[in-house]
């Protein structure tokens, strides 16, 4: 709970104060300065002999096996991943292998059979039901494939949906302006500020993906996991939805997980993970 | 926010919700009309029940009944004056009323006989309300205006056409009676049979005949009769109508058959049809005769001479009209404890009708148990459509849960969703059902017009309109039970979505 609390505060600060983000950001590229420093460094001595940052977030050794009738279908054989905070890691591997449920569990969509999640050193994956409900609203956000936006409501209260679960009806009510301005804002950088009124089912696959996004920044996340972004949009599309998350990543130091298996997409990374059968199989421009 | 946000969105979007929704709206519909039309006839049954029994009945348990009504009445108004409107003294007995048929025979009915003083039974009861010389009637499709103005007193006189139809009659009597002795005195000498069994000699029959002579004058004896005694409805084999027929009429004069004090031993009157009533209850209007009291005291040897030359009457039930019938625990109460069990017995109208009351609440109960069951069979319509919603909702449950919304949080929306389709259909259907219950005249009308059959004859109902009572708390439980069994129809299906895994619903490919 106290951790939770830690975020709440944190989130506050960043959106109510812009200098606060600015400040944050500040003392952000000192430690990515110092850590790039750090990972180019051929000298595995050096390596570990300097103390290393705390991951922002981290799975360690975390095994998934799924349960199929009466047979177990292992996912994942221990894998071990961290990623810095304002880090663009892509997950690249194929169908199969296990990148989604990594995704899925480092986001808390599901818990690990052994492993553990750590966000910021603290293990997450063994916190209350409560607790992650509310880290799955304030530190992660969501994009998927098939955008999955809700299909009664328009884009706007598609955008707006993250606030209204994160709030109290009363407490909602009372910001509600302040929430839609927010929103408008998000949706407006994403370039759909004409589209507001609109069902998802009026928007194209591209504008959904933009509008998956705004959703998924307007409750200012730390962490953006996007599964498959680009899997059901044209090159082009496409690749207008991964310069806009690179521009985030840049400008915001949003730490971005990313699964795809393309691998021209996944080059647009900091980083990149390839899995295969459960298990890391490589680390290209990793240290 | 997103909760009330989604709900208002799926009740927008999802007919096939709505349509599940109907039948708890027709289910409602069908409750509070059943329910209204019941209490209708309740109430008016109980009113009329009331009417004629007076709230609380205090009988002898003799039939010789109890000497000096005045003292009676003395202390029961002492005892509970201030809970008291009105007293009366009646003697009720069986008795069997025969009237003259057009054969000229005499066609008997049994009869409850009540003797009552007019004027102080109308202190108990709404006695000029019934009797029909005082109220303008249709009597086959003909409007008969009122022969007496309210404000008359009420008596045992005739009106002025009842008096002259009965000097009409008595004249043709008599003219007739006349005409068979001319023709007796003509046939007499040749005839030399007198034994004949069936021959009447004239000095019988100026004993036994009714409206022979004293013509004009009434007899001692004076009745009220029940219009179910009085008329009987029969189809008119010519015009295919059903019509009233009168058998008795105010002015004929009828024999009243029943029986003394003390041992019984059979007694009869001669009495005059003064008026007809209608309570509206077949069970009174057709048993019922009202007479005056004095003749039945003196007809059944109810009077006890005193040595100082008065006399004492008897009685054998007072009726006792309260201020406000919620007294009536009490008053029962003082009664009982002041009148002896062994001589009397005191019950409220209630209590004396308690079996037909019991009855009917009995029937409005299962009626309410079954028609419940249909809202129940709505909600398993509710529960297995929501299942469907559930289901198709599936993914949306799992992007609700990654952007954080709690099971509880998806919970509560689909109890929230039940909640607002069983309001929906709830108000819809005490709408329907008040709209129902307010034309339902109207409609029983157009129904009786459409099949050509009548929904509800005046015949057997005695009811003109159909009456209804709406009552406010029944249309509220009514409504609230629906509510909650669409809730309850919810709560699986919510708890189904509440328990999905966020990733089993993002499952799509």
């Amino acid at each position: 709970m106290a951790l939770t609390m830690a975020y709440q505060i944190k989130e506050h600060c960043l959106a109510e104060d812009g200098q606060a983000v600015a400040q944050d950001l500040t003392c952000f590229h000192g430690t990515e300065a110092m850590s790039t420093t750090i990972m180019t460094s051929n000298n595995p001595l050096l390596r570990e002999s300097v103390p290393m940052p705390v991951p922002h977030v981290a799975a360690l050794a975390v095994q998934k096996a799924y349960r199929k009738g009466e047979h177990s279908v292992p996912v994942l054989h221990g894998v071990d991943i961290s990623v810095r905070k304002g880090e663009f890691l892509s997950i690249i591997g194929q169908s199969g292998s296990g990148k989604s449920t990594l995704m899925h569990l480092i986001g808390l969509l599901d818990s690990p059979d052994i492993g553990e999640v750590q966000l910021e050193g603290q293990r997450i994956d063994d916190l209350p039901v409560r607790t992650r409900d509310e880290l799955r609203n304030r530190v992660f956000g969501f994009v998927f494939q098939f955008y999955h936006l809700l299909p009664e409501l328009s884009l706007m209260e598609n955008v707006l949906t993250p606030l209204m679960i994160r709030h109290s009806i009363w407490n909602y009510w009372a910001r509600r302006r302040e929430f839609q301005d927010r929103a408008k804002a998000m949706i407006d950088r994403v370039g759909l500020g004409h589209r507001l009124t609109h069902k998802p089912s009026e928007l194209s696959g591209g504008e959904m993906q933009r509008a998956a996004i705004a959703r998924a920044l307007v409750a200012q996340p730390e962490i953006l996991l996007a599964d498959e972004p680009t899997g059901n949009l044209d090159a082009k599309t496409g690749r207008e939805i991964i310069d806009l998350m690179s521009r985030l990543n840049e400008r915001e130091q949003l730490t971005i997980i990313m699964v795809t298996h393309d691998k021209s997409i996944a080059a647009e990374a900091h980083r990149t993970v390839r899995l295969c059968e459960g298990r890391i199989e490589t680390l290209t421009d990793a240290a | 926010m997103y909760k009330l946000l989604l709900c208002q969105r799926y009740l927008r979007t999802r007919y096939i919700a709505l349509a599940s929704i109907i039948s708890v709206t027709l289910g409602v519909a069908t409750m509070i009309v059943v329910n209204s039309v019941m209490a209708g006839f309740g109430s008016e049954m109980r009113n009329r029940i009331q009417g004629i029994l007076s709230d609380i009945i205090v009988e002898t348990r003799s039939m010789n009944g109890e000497f000096d009504p005045e003292a009676h009445m003395q202390r029961i108004r002492e005892l509970a004056g201030k809970y008291i409107s009105g007293v009366t003294a009646t003697v009720e007995v069986h008795a069997i009323l025969s009237y003259k048929s057009h054969y000229d025979d005499y066609v008997p009915h049994p009869v409850n006989l009540v003797a009552i003083v007019p004027e102080s039974k109308a202190e108990v009861g709404p006695l000029i309300d019934y009797l029909q010389s005082y109220h303008s009637h249709t009597v086959n499709g003909r409007n008969v205006p009122a022969e007496r103005s309210r404000t008359e007193p009420l008596g045992w006189e005739l009106t002025p056409d009842a008096m002259a139809r009965r000097q009409e009659k008595a004249d043709y009597y008599r003219k007739m009676a006349k005409l068979r002795n001319q023709l007796r005195a003509q046939r007499e000498p040749e005839e030399s049979n007198p034994s004949d069994p069936f021959a009447e000699s004239p000095a019988v029959e100026t004993a036994n005949s009714e409206n022979d002579d004293d013509a004009g004058k009434l007899q001692k004896g004076r009745l009220y009769v029940g219009v179910g005694l009085a008329t009987y409805l029969a189809i008119d084999p010519d015009t295919k109508e059903t019509k009233t027929y009168n058998m008795i009429q105010p002015g004929d004069d009828v024999r009243i058959t029943t029986y003394s004090a003390g041992t019984p031993s059979p007694k009869y009157f001669i009495a005059t049809v003064v008026d007809t009533f209608k309570t509206g209850m077949s069970e009174y209007d057709s048993n019922l005769v009202y007479c005056n009291l004095e003749q039945l005291q003196e007809v059944r040897g109810m009077i006890r001479h005193n040595e100082d030359g008065t006399e004492t009457r008897a009685f054998t039930s007072l009726q006792i009209k309260l201020k406000d019938y919620k007294d009536a625990p009490k008053v029962i109460d003082i009664l009982r404890a002041n009148f002896s069990a062994e001589n009397f017995n005191v019950n409220t109208w209630e209590q004396r009708q308690g079996p037909l009351l019991a009855a009917v609440d009995v029937e409005s109960s299962i009626l309410n148990i079954l028609l419940f069951l249909i809202i129940t069979v709505a909600g398993f319509g509710i529960l297995a459509i929501f299942f469907m919603i559930v289901v198709e909702k599936t993914r949306d449950i799992g992007i609700l849960k990654a952007l954080g919304a709690s099971s509880s949080g998806v919970m509560s929306i689909f109890l929230t969703y039940g909640l607002l389709l069983g309001m929906v259909g709830a108000g819809a259907g005490v709408g329907v059902g008040l709209l129902f219950v307010y034309y339902i005249n109207q409609i029983e009308k157009f129904i009786t017009f459409a099949t050509g059959r009548e929904v509800f004859p005046e015949k057997i109902y005695y009811f003109k309109d159909i009456p209804t009572h709406v009552d406010p708390f029944t249309v509220f439980w009514v409504a609230f039970g629906a509510v909650m069994i669409a809730v309850m129809a919810s709560v699986l299906p919510a708890r189904r979505a509440a328990h999905l895994r966020p990733v089993q619903a993002l499952r799509y490919e």
